[in-house]
């Protein structure tokens, strides 16, 4: 009894003496005198109703403390009336003899008053009644929350661990007693497999995030020079990937099956160097021009056979070919409209952080991760980095100048950068003139041949330049500057590649009409060499040595080599253009200036900002090459990828090494849908030349997969009448049939019409929600405001409530501790109702308990007190009070 | 870390366990990983860089390198000095740790921004704050923008200040407030 009194109660709150007497205090109760405690415990008559009854109470009575102070202080913790009750329970001071007892009583009873009403069931789980267990479950649950909201309570540790302590221990008593304890063990299971599980996966996202190519030289590079240069190297990256995709496609289905099981080399002429050149083949010099042995390699278009299947795997490679160069557009097209479509789809989601962009920066930018000196010297170049671009947004759009002026200016900016491209519109259309001239004439110089690549390459290195000078005076913010650059500069690439265009194409056309010459020239040569006198005519003659044999110009390859040429050069250009123009001058700059009259940094070279515009335009145009080019040169892909591959790591160098952040280091627009936008103009412009060769020029007659044929895209009629099935031929020619697809085409503009409209209605929906939050924002705001102001010249008043309310406490605090007698007595008061005198109820409830205690409800007399007596517990500990048994 | 070996007896283990299995949180209640804290009951923080579990150690890496690491120890110290309790440092965890709910890293974010400890977010506040994220490379006149702008952004009460409600309801819209706030432990 003593044992698990102690047990249930918190050890040493108590002097000994009064446990004692509680002890006796109980056991009396009971109907055992203190000296009979023995027998009334241990061994009473069997059957009798009492024993049931001292049993269930024992077994109950700890709980039922237990669950009261317990209960009583999870519960009441948070209102401030935790302490009362300990408090009262430490302080009670031990005066009389008979004040103690009575006190004692006093404190039995409220703890009694539960177990009376479990004791009228039997012992156990089945001794407790449906209320009881409700109770206890409610309580349990209480319990159990605080355990799992513990978390969220900004409380110190110590704090939290009593509570904590307190909490655990009720619930692990009264699980056990509703038959509920086994969770634990499930659920500390259950917490290591969810630990487990959020480690996994933060290092499956790391390996993820170690995945991405580049991105941790992306970062450095965004910190330091700010999102829009990051936006570049994003966007290279981006076409590596895609270029990679191409080069898995054409590789995978064109190359490598010509390679392995194709006719081998030198076996028919188209795959031999001829006689005439072979000396000089394999010289370096005719190798870079991408003459010689490359020529007839395949990395072009003349070196593939027109044998319909090849190899043991009978694979038809001149469909596959075909299939190829469409699919290459075909992917192209999809992955840029694509990324375009989840460009402005992220778009739609960053409404809110608009109003708390500098908030947001300033309280949630830090990662209090970083734990590597070198990533918190780049965070905090990216946070003010990424500070300074806000500034600038916000500059700019406080901006109020004389808007006639800024007018003016624009208006004549683009007056002057018209002229700049007209007029180089016009040096190319005469450098191609000149050109042409060149070429009819023999033994022209090297300028003379190379005269349009160079005059190409100046105006490509000076006008963007220029472009950025004249655009100075427009006054746009950086990123409309940076667009309006993009697309002066693109009109001007535009230009280029387009006279190019139309020189290739009088090139094709040149070599296409010598080309039937040329078929009878190979026909009579190979007839004479057959028929020829002055041979054994019993003995078949071996046939022609394939060098030996005369072949066309092979246009195609023409087209692909210049191609290649033009993306070689390209790369070269850039590399020396970084080298010189960002290295040597960083070089220059830094070195020189400790031996120079100025201030180098500072003043006139200073160093060289990255050129965004440039280079974004570079690489788009690079990529329109490759896709014009890749038909007829397989292997440009290749080529490309290394490039992308060397300007990635040369360029993230010459930037980190040489460059110096913009001026305004402004933000990149979120989604770069303005360099996609570019992408797949120059995409639809590249598809154009293709589809017009592919289309209405007849293939070279002996080189490539389609010679023999009368048009390219005869290969797909062959197939379709040789390898499939009648019906489909006919359901193919059926497909074909312009009366379906004039409707087709019909049904797709309706589409893209409505889907249009919808988007629209959308959007303009969108524009108003957002417009609703606004304007809520603001009533919010001047609302609250309001109520500030207020609560400002409020605030004296109820801080000083506030501290009136503290000495209150206190002073509750103070008057109920040391008198806990006095609290008892309002109790005591009205528990004078029932009839039973409460100042006698410490000597004459154990009586009137043993007079009634054969009686089996056994708790009527002492009911009366405890119920009157809950009230005020009631009040004070809410849901832990007990209510009146029934 | 000396020769002195001090363990944890049975019942701070325990004390700590409890914590650990319903926080998920706190440093691990290895006596090996946390005898330094328990050599120095009251270390300071940031001066404590080669803790035994190689856990704290990251974690003290991350502390070593955060603008913040005065006002982190200060928030969480009892006395406001920086001077931490080892049940201060078990706090300090739980509440930096990543599982732990928005509210009571609002809270104790709160508490480290503000520097003069008035319970509002002030001007001053933000410059200092400013200060320490940037090292003080924003000019003059850019710092004064960038503090107006957050008080124009975040205060709803129209008090020149942020009180911690304005804090709260700033906190919980921002995306990546719950990624960056934490210590992986």
């Amino acid at each position: 009894m003593h044992n698990r009194e102690r047990l249930g109660d918190r050890s040493g709150r108590r002097p000994s003496r009064k446990q004692a007497a509680r002890a006796e205090g109980a056991a009396g109760r009971r109907g055992a005198q203190p000296g009979q405690k023995e027998q009334a415990g241990g061994s009473p008559r069997p059957g009798s109703p009492r024993r049931k009854q001292a049993e269930c109470r024992r077994h109950l009575e700890p709980l039922g403390e237990r669950g009261r102070s317990s209960a009583e202080r999870t519960s009441k913790g948070r209102r401030k009336r935790d302490g009362r009750a300990s408090l009262k329970k430490q302080r009670a001071p031990p005066k009389t003899e008979k004040e103690v007892s009575r006190q004692e009583e006093m404190w039995k009873r409220p703890k009694k008053h539960r177990p009376p009403s479990l004791a009228s069931s039997a012992s156990g789980p089945e001794c407790l009644s449906e209320e009881e267990r409700a109770r206890i479950l409610e309580q349990v649950e209480d319990s159990k929350k605080l355990i799992a909201t513990m978390r969220n309570k900004p409380w110190p540790m110590t704090k939290k661990l009593r509570e904590l302590r307190e909490a655990q221990e009720f619930v692990k008593k009264y699980e056990g007693v509703l038959g509920k304890g086994k969770g634990k063990r499930l659920y500390a299971y259950r917490m290591l497999v969810a630990k487990k599980w959020v480690k996994f996966k933060r290092d499956f996202d790391n390996f993820k995030t170690q995945c991405i190519p580049w991105e941790m030289k992306i970062k450095d590079i965004e910190s330091h020079f700010g999102s829009s240069v990051a936006s570049y190297f994003i966007f290279l990256r981006w076409m590596y990937g895609v270029n990679l995709v191409l080069f898995g496609l054409i590789f995978g289905l064109v190359i490598i099956p010509e390679v392995l099981m194709g006719v081998p080399y030198g076996s028919i002429p188209r795959k031999t160097v001829p006689r005439a050149e072979e000396e000089k083949a394999m010289d370096f010099s005719v190798l870079w021009d991408f003459e010689g042995y490359i020529k007839y390699s395949a990395l072009f278009y003349g070196y593939y056979n027109n044998q319909r299947t090849i190899g043991w795997l009978r694979y038809r490679l001149p469909m596959a070919y075909f299939m190829v160069g469409v699919s290459v557009f075909g992917y192209s097209l999809m992955i840029v409209i694509r990324s375009m479509a989840s460009n402005t789809q992220g778009r739609a989601s960053d409404g809110e952080s608009a109003n708390f962009t500098f908030s947001f920066k300033m309280f949630t930018s830090w990662d209090y991760l970083i734990g590597n000196s070198e990533t918190a010297d780049n965070k905090y170049a990216s946070i003010t980095t990424s500070f300074k671009e806000s500034i600038v947004d916000e500059q700019e759009s406080n901006k109020e100048e004389n808007i006639h002026l800024t007018r003016f200016f624009r208006v004549l900016a683009n007056f002057l950068i018209i002229c700049c491209l007209c007029g180089s519109g016009y040096l190319i259309y005469f450098v191609v003139k000149r050109s042409q001239e060149f070429s009819k004439m023999q033994n022209v110089s090297w300028y003379e041949r190379n005269e349009v690549e160079i005059v190409m390459s100046l105006l490509g290195m000076f006008c963007p330049p220029l472009f950025e000078t004249i655009a100075a005076l427009e006054n746009y913010h950086p990123r409309v500057g940076l667009k309006w650059q993009l697309g002066r500069i693109f009109a001007l690439f535009l230009g280029n590649l387009y006279t190019f265009l139309l020189a290739l194409m009088d090139d094709v056309h040149l070599k296409l009409s010598n080309e039937e010459t040329i078929k009878n020239i190979t026909h009579w040569t190979l007839f004479n060499y057959y028929n020829s006198s002055g041979w054994n005519e019993s003995v078949p003659r071996p046939p022609l040595h394939p060098a030996d044999v005369p072949r066309g110009s092979c246009w195609e390859t023409a087209v692909g080599i210049e191609f290649m040429r033009l993306t070689v050069s390209d790369m070269l250009v850039t590399y020396i253009t970084i080298l010189l123009g960002d290295f040597l001058r960083a070089c220059f700059v830094r070195f020189m200036n400790y031996c120079w009259c100025w201030d180098l940094e500072a003043g006139f070279p200073s160093y060289a900002e990255f050129d965004i515009s440039g280079n974004v335009l570079g690489l788009i145009f690079n990529q329109g090459m490759i896709w014009m080019g890749s038909f007829y040169a397989p292997g440009l892909v290749g080529i490309n990828v290394l490039r992308l591959l060397t300007s990635m790591y040369f360029q993230c160098w010459a930037v980190m090494s040489s460059n110096v952040p913009h001026e305004r280091v402004f933000k990149a627009s979120r989604s770069n849908n303005f360099y996609m936008g570019l992408l797949l103009l120059v995409l639809f412009l590249s598809l154009l030349p293709v589809a017009y060769t592919i289309m209405s020029l007849p293939p070279s007659f002996d080189c490539g997969p389609f010679s023999g044929k009368n048009r390219m895209y005869d290969v797909i009629h062959e197939t379709i009448e040789n390898d499939f099935p009648t019906f489909l031929g006919k359901i193919f020619a059926f497909l074909a049939n312009p009366g379906l697809i004039i409707p087709a085409i019909l049904l797709m503009f309706l589409a893209i019409y409505y889907l249009n409209s919808v988007s629209k209605s959308l959007s303009r929906a969108n524009a108003q929600l957002r417009k609703k939050i606004q304007a809520l924002r603001v009533v919010e705001k001047s609302h609250k405001s309001v109520k500030g102001r207020r609560s400002t010249a409020e605030s004296e008043d109820t801080a000083k409530d506030a501290s009136q309310n503290a000495t209150q406490l206190q002073l509750t605090e103070e008057g109920t501790t040391p008198h806990p007698a006095s609290q008892n007595q309002t109790p005591g008061k009205k528990a004078q109702d029932p009839g039973t005198s409460s100042s006698a109820s410490g000597t004459t409830l154990p009586a009137s308990r043993h007079l009634s205690g054969a009686q089996p409800p056994g708790v009527r007399p002492d009911s009366g007190p405890a119920r009157s007596q809950t009230h005020p517990w009631r009040s004070a500990s809410g849901k832990s009070a007990l209510r009146p048994p029934h | 870390m000396g020769n002195k070996q001090t363990i944890f007896t049975e019942e701070q283990l325990d004390n700590y366990q409890a914590p650990r299995t319903v926080l998920r949180a706190g440093p691990q209640p290895r006596p090996h990983g946390l005898q330094e804290e328990s050599h120095r009951p009251r270390a300071h923080e940031p001066h404590h860089p080669d803790a035994g579990a190689p856990g704290t150690r990251e974690a003290a890496a991350a502390g070593q390198e955060n603008p913040f690491k005065e006002r982190i120890v200060e928030a969480f110290s009892e006395d406001g000095e920086g001077n931490l309790t080892f049940n201060d440092f078990v706090d300090m965890f739980s509440v930096l740790c990543e599982s732990a709910p928005r509210e009571l890293k609002a809270n104790y974010a709160f508490k480290i921004y503000d520097f003069n400890t008035d319970n509002f977010i002030c001007k001053e506040d933000l410059e200092r704050t400013l200060a320490r994220l940037t090292k003080s490379e924003l000019d003059e006149d850019e710092v004064v923008l960038v503090c107006e702008k957050v008080i124009e952004e975040a205060d709803l009460d129209g008090d020149g200040k942020l009180g911690f409600a304005d804090f709260e309801d700033m906190i919980a819209k921002a995306p990546d407030f719950l990624s960056t706030f934490h210590i992986r432990i």
